[in-house]
């Protein structure tokens, strides 16, 4: 079994992770986005579902007065783990391996899949069933694992949905949030049979009827898996507890039903006590789907003799967070517990929906995380922090308060900073000099008078140039003089500078 | 409803004898005068004698927000040159009071100027948005305006999630004869502007302001009246190229119009 060294402590920053190669090549985010907004289908489907689950989320939110301080108590209890986080990961482990799990460390995807790849073939299994997990979509395991001749079988109805439509995630809570029923009718009807119980004949697009074939085509393979795989929210340093949340129960049987069971879990996830699992059991639920409590909470600590799994492994995984860590400003990223209520608020999520992200992490901490765990060498990963109108929405609804609006404006610094000089760094340059001299701002509004007294009335519908703008909007007709020039006559001139108090 | 940012609530409200200036911004002083011109006429009919300092610029937003904060320090420096020894600084625009009293601390603590930093910490809570100004610190809500036309209000993302102005404006106009104040649907969705994002990302800034302009037009408002002008400019621009003889007015100059001056 592998065994690689507990890391450093404090964890020094590592390496940023590499881009799996599903999203190798991505193009920039707003010529995925042009894409995405022809997709009207797509755009309806995304506007009903943000909508629904945002108007949700808002009224169980509302419910609680003290909001505002139980945000602040998830912000402190993620802040501490992220501040000392080699100490709590080192205890983490401990109490793990005291309660009889086998702890594993991954710097990066690739020593991630080779670990649990490992423990698959020493249970000599074929097939693994899979709680839904961000990070196992993240190291791309399920390819991992078809590579190597081991089917790897989603359980939860959306990534079911996802996995026999051969098509990638576009939400991080509701990743068939681009598919609507007859869709999904469609794609079970087509595909069920190839991987095991086929959908009825006479399937209909009714959820109900839905959700009843997607669970007898998956009780099968509750009943014959003998190899779980999860992720998991929360990781408790101080019991050595793992915590996954989840709506459908199908969590449960994975967590439960087999004999051995592999949890890949994310650095960042460690919590340091029991007791700060409170505010964040309501934070997340309310946030996520605008339920006051999510319907199955599966906790457990090790192994514990004659019920559920007899084997428990545990993969602590870096890949580019140790990275991320080392930024002051940046680390705040690493709260985010994948609520999604950031995507569900954010007006260009709703219309560009998740692929054009061109990571698992779409949406607002999409473009804030990728661009960080991955850095920015990719023209997405260069995109992303434009990929806002920075209004806002997002830090509002953030339940840990992730500032994503600032950290788009830190990263946009970062990216401008690599570019060297462009034509933009050199217009940016030219607009600190004009108006670092009002005279200079003065003669430049002249000229801006002298361009509205040749306009007068008429409507600017296009200027060379500014097509991006005058494509679908009316310019504004310069005035005729500047307000400066307007006081200066009516008032007698403004006040000299540093003539105040 | 959320909490104000602690590090952006205005100061208590002043009473009398304060020195006041005007920061028109640099955009509303190049492309918008009506907007300053009605806030000093507004400011005046209020009994304000508002000052001008002519060697005011631009709060630089446009460069930190287009990832150049750095080039932006000399004009934090400037802000606090020139409006650093007035008691009350007001400007119509959420955004560029919110680049102020949010963007300017942390451009200043980044830099190596500990005296800077000082200086914008202690002037930030002193600029005021005009609905601010009115309500918070002259304490009223009725300034005597008429505007007897059919009216919606937008509120700017800045203003709303970064000053937290709240219902400020709206008590403002609804206290203005003659007004017809209509709801605008999905009022606190963003129009879609965002500086540099309406050209980086033009299709989604103009599906987003194309759904806004559709709202507008649904309200079957005259005027759409807003804190900001350059949101106004972007929605006002789909409103103008659809023909729909809607017209986008700045808050300022509705609060300005009187019967004897209309706007
Ligand atoms: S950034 Fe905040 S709102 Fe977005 S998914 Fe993470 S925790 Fe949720």
């Amino acid at each position: 079994m592998t065994t690689t060294p507990t890391p450093s402590r404090p964890p020094v920053p590592g390496p940023p992770q590499d881009t799996s190669p599903t999203f190798v090549g991505m193009p920039t985010f707003h010529r995925a986005a042009r894409a995405a907004l022809d997709d009207t289908q797509q755009r309806r489907n995304l506007h009903h579902a943000t909508r629904t689950i945002r108007d949700k989320r808002s009224r169980a939110v509302a419910e609680l007065p003290h909001w505002e301080e139980l945000r602040r108590a998830g912000a402190a209890a993620k802040d501490e783990a992220l501040d000392h986080l080699a100490d709590y990961l080192i205890r983490l482990e401990e109490r793990l391996t005291a309660g009889g799990a086998t702890v594993h460390w991954a710097r990066d995807a690739a020593e991630a899949n080779r670990i649990v790849l490992d423990i698959v073939r020493a249970k000599e299994a074929e097939e693994v069933v899979k709680v839904k997990s961000m990070v196992t979509q993240e190291i791309e395991l399920n390819e991992a694992l078809e590579a190597a001749g081991v089917n790897a079988w989603e359980t939860d109805l959306a990534e079911l949905i996802v996995q026999l439509g051969h098509d990638r995630p576009s939400h991080i809570l509701v990743p068939a949030i681009h598919r609507n029923r007859r869709e999904i009718r469609d794609i079970f009807q087509r595909e069920m049979a190839a991987v095991g119980r086929p959908a009825p004949k006479d399937l209909t697009d009714e959820p109900s009827r839905l959700a009843e074939a997607a669970r007898l085509h998956l009780r099968e393979k509750f009943l014959r898996a003998r190899v779980g795989v999860s992720g998991a929210n929360f990781a408790i340093a101080d019991t050595g507890s793992l915590v996954v949340v989840e709506s459908e129960g199908n969590g449960r049987m994975c967590l439960t039903l087999p004999e051995t069971l592999i949890s890949v879990v994310g650095i960042e996830k460690v919590l340091p006590s029991w007791d700060d699992l409170g505010a964040l059991l309501q934070l997340l639920p309310r946030s996520s789907t605008g339920e006051r409590m999510n319907p199955y909470t599966t906790i457990w600590s090790g192994v514990h003799e004659g019920d559920g799994p007899q084997e428990v492994h545990v993969v602590l995984l870096d890949n580019g967070r140790t990275h991320v860590l080392g930024d002051r400003l940046g680390r705040q990223a690493l709260r985010c517990i994948r609520c999604s209520a950031c995507l569900n608020v954010c007006p260009v999520y709703e219309r560009t929906g998740g692929h054009a992200y061109g990571s698992v992490y779409p949406g607002p901490i999409g473009a804030v995380l990728n661009p960080q765990l991955r850095g920015t060498e990719s023209d997405i990963d260069r995109s992303l922090p434009w990929a806002s109108s920075l209004c806002g929405a997002c830090y509002d609804a953030c339940p840990v308060g992730i500032d994503i609006p600032e950290l788009l404006v830190e990263l946009r610094s970062r990216v401008a900073g690599d570019r060297g000089r462009t034509a933009e760094s050199v217009a940016m340059a030219a607009t600190t000099w004009l108006f670092s001299d009002p005279r200079r701002l003065t003669a430049a509004q002249r000229a801006t008078g002298v361009a509205g007294r040749l306009v007068g009335d008429r409507t600017i519908r296009s200027v060379p140039g500014l097509g991006a703008w005058t494509n679908a909007r009316d310019l504004p007709n310069p005035p005729p003089e500047s307000f400066r020039t307007w006081w200066a006559r009516e008032r007698g001139g403004g006040t000299r500078e540093g003539s105040g108090r | 409803m959320l909490e104000p940012r602690d590090d952006v609530v205005p100061s208590e409200p002043r009473t009398s004898g304060q020195r006041v200036a005007l920061f028109a911004t640099c955009f509303n002083d190049t492309l918008w005068p009506e907007t300053p011109k009605a806030t000093v006429h507004l400011l005046e009919r209020l009994g304000v004698s508002v000052d001008f300092p002519a060697d005011q610029t631009c709060c630089g937003q446009m460069l930190t927000n287009s990832g150049y904060g750095s080039s932006a320090l000399p004009l934090v420096r400037r802000f606090v040159d020139v409006f650093g020894g007035y008691d009350a600084v007001v400007a119509p625009s959420g955004s560029c009071v919110g680049s102020v009293r949010v963007q300017h601390r942390r451009i200043a603590e980044e830099s190596d100027d500990d005296s800077l930093a000082d200086r914008v910490a202690e002037l930030g809570p002193r600029v005021y948005e005009l609905s601010e100004f009115l309500v918070d610190v002259l304490g009223v809500e009725d300034v005597g305006a008429s505007f007897p036309h059919r009216v919606t209000y937008h509120p700017t993302c800045h203003s709303l999630r970064m000053l937290r102005v709240d219902d400020r404006p709206l008590r403002l106009l609804r206290a203005v004869r003659g007004i017809d104040l209509v709801e605008l649907p999905e009022a606190q969705e963003c129009c879609g502007f965002g500086g540099t994002f309406a050209l980086k990302n033009a299709d989604i800034s103009i599906s987003m302001g194309s759904d806004k302009a559709r709202h507008v037009v649904g309200t079957g408002a005259e005027v759409l009246v807003a804190g900001d002008n350059s949101c106004l400019a972007h929605i006002g621009g789909i409103l103008g190229r659809w023909r729909t003889g809607i017209r986008p007015m700045h808050l300022a100059e509705i609060l300005a119009a009187t019967e004897g001056t209309p706007a």
